[in-house]
């Protein structure tokens, strides 16, 4: 009997292991780093966008992004219409006169640096993969420039690089948080809309925002396990 | 930084319908990543065509045997071209072979290729053809005898049990073969069913789908060039392989379509989140390709063509010249429905944005590497490649049955 369970057991584990392989959980020690967003803070000012677009020589153009800001204007009628913000777009004209209107907002997205990263099971020459403390990286000295992780990403969070013709997206500005400074959009937020730390810390701004609030992210259904957490996300958003 | 680029996001940019998210704007595979399944169909169905000689001994389709293997050969050796000058870095492209990721459908791209290419087409080739090789290095001079010789790996063995050897390899390769077939093409489904960001392409069904319609197009294609080459090489065009053929290709597109209907149907009455996006898309982007095209002149129209044929033949012995006219219709007509379901899936699939809120758009440029020049250059190479195949291996004696 228990040589069949054993069996049974060991059955299952074959059948699941691919997705055990890429599903490495958060790593016990060291850090692991997660990304917050207080959705009823953010005022659309697109500081965030420019700042990453300097810093992460991210092309001026509005066709690459690797962070963006979505306005939301949910009408009586049920309606709603969504816009991205263009980034440097200083002035967003103020919707309260429109009495149709039940309620705007702002949602800034970015990459969701997901613990599941279909991204990263997909890319053949392994140039997409995950860190250590559980950010996802684009090798662009591998990347063959298939787009196949481009394909695969269900939040639209990576765009072809057209100088390097290789894939890029939000590395949580890795450059920046190896040398304990915070990734650039959220340095520059002026209402702290962005919050950003390590989610084994638990003393972190990061964790005290997961603490404090009901949170919600992107997509749940798909099993991605997204690191960017919400609060105060309205139903409409995708 | 690339002008052409910033040009056309621009003007796709005001195309664009509803919202979608701003790394949408670009469609990223593009004419080529059509013209790449297209080619692997071919050379699945064309493979499966031969294999109902040597395995299901249907023996009236012997004429178009050789014709079929040569053809599913330079499909396969263009298909790879689309793949690699689609790439932002073709020239590491070696990197799938050297540092693949197991996980990635693609990374086996590389290894489900050069298996098929090595272990079974090429072999069942050599063995098809080496004690015709052996005679042609004894007929010819110079130079072309020393390309035989070397065509025939050197062998000289043309006795009673050489042959039979060669009878029983090609038997065991073609039971090789065949799941090989299936599994090449399955695997270009794969590739695509697996993006389970993606709902127009998500799906189980999609390597099926994918697989049918390869013998579709693989037939249809294999028998459009036998209809056009046989009287070229002035002999006669033999119906009763065509009638045979056109049969399996009739089942063939039924079996292909039912399965396209299944999912359709599974997907409206599932009626899942995206629903709403997907039929908007078929009614605002796709109705010309998908409707018109793919469905109504590349399968309907065809299927009645032939099933007109099948039945009026046994009734009235329809004459031998408008039945070869309906089929050749038939045929032409599926190539384009064929190619017409490459496109409404490759990039029907990144027209509306994964927000669910909008639709982007695609302009064909005519040149360029995504343009349709180069697409069609893909399209012309392989026929070139079997022209000369067919000058170096010539079937007609099979063709014209005179053996
Ligand atoms: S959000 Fe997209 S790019 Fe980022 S880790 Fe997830 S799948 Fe990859
Ligand atoms: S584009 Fe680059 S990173 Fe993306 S899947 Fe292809 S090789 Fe990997």
């Amino acid at each position: 009997m228990s040589g069949r369970r054993r069996f049974l057991q060991w059955l299952v584990a074959l059948l699941f292991f691919p997705a055990r392989s890429i599903a490495k959980e958060a790593a016990a020690k060291g850090s692991w780093y997660g990304f917050g967003v207080a959705v009823d803070r953010c005022i659309g000012c697109g500081r965030c966008m420019d700042a990453c677009k300097a810093e992460n020589d991210v092309p001026r153009e509005p066709f690459f992004v690797r962070t963006w800001v979505e306005r939301y204007v949910v009408r009586k009628d049920g309606t709603t219409t969504v816009k991205t913000i263009a980034p440097g777009e200083e002035a967003v004209p103020d919707p309260a006169p429109d009495k149709s209107i039940l309620r705007s907002f702002f949602v800034p997205k970015l990459c969701n640096q997901c613990v599941h990263p279909p991204c990263v099971q997909v890319c053949p020459v392994g140039a997409t993969f995950r860190t250590e403390d559980g950010v996802v990286l684009v090798n662009p000295k591998t990347c063959i420039g298939c787009r196949y992780c481009i394909q695969a990403c269900p939040y639209g969070a990576r765009y072809l690089h057209p100088a390097t013709r290789t894939a890029d997206k939000c590395t949580f500005c890795y450059h920046r948080i190896g040398r304990d400074l915070l990734p650039a959009c959220v340095e520059v937020c002026p209402t702290q809309a962005r919050i950003f730390g390590d989610l084994n810390t638990t003393a972190s701004p990061m964790s005290r925002f997961l603490r404090m609030n009901r949170i919600h992210v992107l997509k749940p259904a798909l099993n991605t396990e997204p690191k960017v957490y919400y609060a105060g996300l309205d139903g409409e958003v995708r | 930084m690339n002008q052409e680029l910033l040009r056309q996001l621009g003007e796709a940019l005001h195309q664009v319908q509803g919202f979608i998210y701003p790394n949408e704007i670009e469609i990223h595979w593009g004419m080529l990543i059509v013209v790449y399944p297209y080619l692997t169909g071919v050379v699945a169905g064309a493979f499966i065509l031969a294999s109902l000689v040597k395995v299901f001994n249907v023996k009236e389709v012997q004429p178009i045997y050789r014709l079929s293997l040569l053809t599913a050969l330079s499909y396969l050796l263009v298909a790879p071209l689309a793949l690699v000058s689609h790439l932002g870095h073709p020239e590491r492209f070696y990197e799938i072979l050297l540092t693949p990721q197991p996980s990635s459908a693609m990374a086996m791209f590389g290894f489900v290729y050069a298996w098929y290419l090595m272990a079974v087409l090429l072999l069942e080739i050599w063995f098809v053809h080496r004690t015709d090789m052996i005679a042609m290095a004894e007929e010819r001079k110079g130079l072309m005898r020393g390309v035989y010789r070397a065509l025939s790996l050197f062998s000289r063995d043309t006795s009673g049990r050489g042959m039979e050897f060669d009878r029983s390899a090609l038997k065991a390769i073609t039971v090789v073969g065949i799941p090989s077939a299936f599994l090449l093409h399955g695997y270009v489904g794969f590739i695509f069913g697996s993006v389970k960001a993606n709902p127009w392409w998500s799906s189980v069904l999609i390597p099926i789908v994918f697989l049918f319609s390869a013998i579709v197009s693989g037939i249809a294609l294999v028998l459009l060039l036998y209809m056009v080459i046989a009287p070229l090489t002035g002999g006669k065009i033999d119906m009763m392989c065509v009638d045979r053929a056109v049969r399996f290709l009739f089942y063939a597109v039924i079996v292909d379509f039912s399965l396209e209907m299944v999912d359709f149907i599974h997907r409206v009455y599932q009626s899942e989140e995206e629903i709403k996006i997907l039929s908007e898309l078929v009614v605002n982007k796709l109705f010309m390709s998908l409707v018109i095209i793919q469905v109504l002149l590349g399968m309907l129209l065809p299927l009645c063509l032939i099933a007109v044929t099948m039945i009026f033949r046994r009734r009235f012995s329809l004459n031998e010249d408008l039945r070869k006219m309906l089929y050749f219709v038939s045929l032409i007509l599926i190539q384009f429905g064929i190619f017409a379901t490459r496109w409404n899936v490759v990039i029907g699939g990144q027209m509306f944005s994964k927000s669910f809120r909008g639709l982007t758009a695609y302009k064909l440029e005519f040149r360029g590497i995504e343009g349709l020049l180069y697409a069609l250059v893909l399209l012309v190479l392989p026929i070139v490649i079997l022209a000369g195949l067919l000058k170096l291996l010539p079937p007609w004696k099979e063709m014209h049955g005179e053996s």
